[in-house]
């Protein structure tokens, strides 16, 4: 079962190491966003160690979101995925794999970089290593749901600018719980409850988000 | 009268909401009625020209 | 029970339901005055004052039901999708793209007036409170539904697509109404209690009571006449529509 799961994670892989560029324009998208802030709001570090968490969020929030367009689009124009529609495999496990190849090419880097954007705003230790895995647990879940919304729009005139309306409000849930686990970590709470919060919710739309988004897609190739 | 209209102190308040909403509730009809002639004078129009293309 | 059963999927056809859409619509809208007549009436005469809020709090009236509203016709378009994609129907699809302005409408309503109401008892006229903000991302599932609607030519791919966003939207509803209201819990700065402590008289819920139930008719009737609406402009190149052509529709 997990085979064809292998093949496209594969496939999809080989094709982005062949587009890199894809890859730096959305990380670059990400520090720059990130840098933005303290032009906007000030230089003062307490003030931006207090919203560090939120930005260093918005902006990978924003930067996968950016991303999910690449996720189907190129297949879908070459008449890929016409074809991949009509092998035997359930579409939703073709589904998970594009969408965990989208992730590690373009939601591993920016958990990467993360740290280094969150020492520009004078983050503890601590609080990188809960920036780094709140953002671990919910790029993928960003993915995951943002492809729903990438299946919808497919082959759509305007599908950026809707993709970004159908799918920014879907994303508000894993804003709230991994901008909060950092937050926690800051004030010292602790940012587990978060964390455990977020875990349950990359489980859940790794469950039901492929199923949404496989019968997106049958309806846009249909 | 006067009085009922200052409300208490709160009429822009509750003007302002009542108002408001009675805009809205009035105006959502009236751009429907619209939409719908617009639409029904269509295909008036569509089954005049085909009736005098082949009576 | 057989012979029921048909008689129902016999107004699933656009064609037969058509003329009962124009009846329900006439009397909801009939149903709809009278009820919000009686209520602004009771809204302004006979509820009395609060003696905590004043005047003010009269806003709940046109507020509480426009906030149920909202949320109600989300939840009743997507049962419409989810009809319309276990039966393939046109019909349910047509219906949940009658609901969505008029729903879009009274999310919107309910922040206005919210925010009004806000003003003389806050002393602003935004709070980041927990019901606000998910009124508000309502707000924008209602706009993401109907912008979706519009972008896709195809009406067929059209009325399935948004069928799966409602369903998605509608999965994801609680889930972010919980981690809004958590969220708002740990910022304790703007926690604000809606509920007065102060227990509504029975006049005032009852006046609430008639004004929602005038919401809803009114909501029927504007669906009822919109899915009219609809139905010619999709069906408008069938043979039943052209029939209808030369006489009244």
């Amino acid at each position: 079962m997990f085979e064809p799961l292998y093949w496209i994670i594969r496939r999809d892989l080989t094709i982005a190491m062949r587009r890199r560029s894809d890859i730096f324009t959305t990380l670059i998208f990400f520090v720059i966003v990130v840098s933005l802030f303290p032009l906007g709001i000030g230089p003062e570090p307490d003030t931006l160690r207090l919203i560090a968490p939120g930005i260093v969020w918005v902006g990978a929030l924003l930067a996968s979101m950016l991303a999910l367009e690449l996720i189907f689009s190129a297949d879908h124009r070459d008449g890929t995925l016409e074809q991949m529609l009509l092998t035997p495999q359930p579409v939703s496990l073709l589904v998970a794999g594009k969408v965990i190849a989208h992730w590690l090419v373009s939601g591993i880097p920016l958990v990467l970089m993360s740290p280094l954007l969150g020492v520009q705003y004078d983050l503890s230790w601590e609080a990188l290593g809960t920036l780094v895995v709140s953002l671990l647990l919910g790029t993928p879940a960003l993915s995951l749901i943002g492809a729903i919304g990438a299946a919808l729009t497919l082959g759509l005139r305007s599908g950026g600018v809707l993709l970004a309306l159908l799918v920014l409000p879907l994303y508000i849930p894993v804003l709230i719980f991994g901008a909060g686990a950092v937050e926690a970590t800051v004030s010292g709470l602790g940012g587990q409850s978060h964390l455990s919060m977020l875990a349950a919710i990359l489980v859940a739309s790794l469950v039901l988000a492929p199923l949404a988004t496989a019968a997106a897609l049958r309806v846009a190739e249909d | 009268m006067a009085e009922f209209f200052h409300m208490g102190g709160y009429g822009l308040y509750v003007w302002g909401s009542f108002g408001v909403t009675a805009l809205f509730m009035i105006a959502e009809p009236l751009l429907l009625r619209s939409r719908g002639r617009k639409i029904r004078k269509r295909i008036a129009h569509i089954a005049r020209i085909e009736r005098e293309v082949n009576p | 029970m057989t012979s029921r059963l048909i008689n129902w999927f016999k107004f699933s056809s656009p064609a037969s339901f058509y003329p009962l859409a124009r009846k329900i619509s006439l009397v909801s809208t009939v149903i709809a005055v009278v009820l919000i007549a009686v209520g602004l009436y009771m809204s302004f005469f006979v509820a009395p004052t609060d003696y905590k809020q004043g005047e003010g709090y009269r806003i709940i009236f046109v507020h509480v039901p426009a906030s149920w509203m909202s949320m109600f016709i989300y939840v009743v378009m997507a049962g419409w999708a989810a009809l319309g994609l276990v039966f393939n129907t046109r019909l349910s699809a047509m219906m949940a793209q009658a609901l969505a302005p008029t729903g879009a409408m009274f999310a919107f309503l309910s922040l206005w007036t919210g925010s009004f109401w806000g003003k003389p008892m806050w002393g602003t006229w935004w709070v980041w409170d927990a019901r606000i903000t998910s009124e508000l991302i309502l707000l924008f599932l209602y706009l993401g539904y109907m912008a979706l609607r519009a972008a896709i030519d195809d009406p067929r791919r059209g009325d399935r697509a948004s069928a799966i966003l409602l369903l998605v939207g509608v999965v994801n509803v609680p889930i972010i109404y919980y981690s809004v209201k958590w969220w708002n819990t740990l910022h304790q700065g703007s926690t604000i209690r809606m509920n007065q402590e102060s227990t509504m008289e029975e006049t005032m819920l009852l006046t609430m009571l008639i004004m929602t139930l005038g919401f809803w008719a009114y909501s029927i009737a504007v669906a009822m006449a919109r899915v009219r609406t609809v139905i010619l402009e999709r069906e408008r190149s069938t043979t039943w529509v052209r029939e209808l052509g030369g006489g009244e529709i």
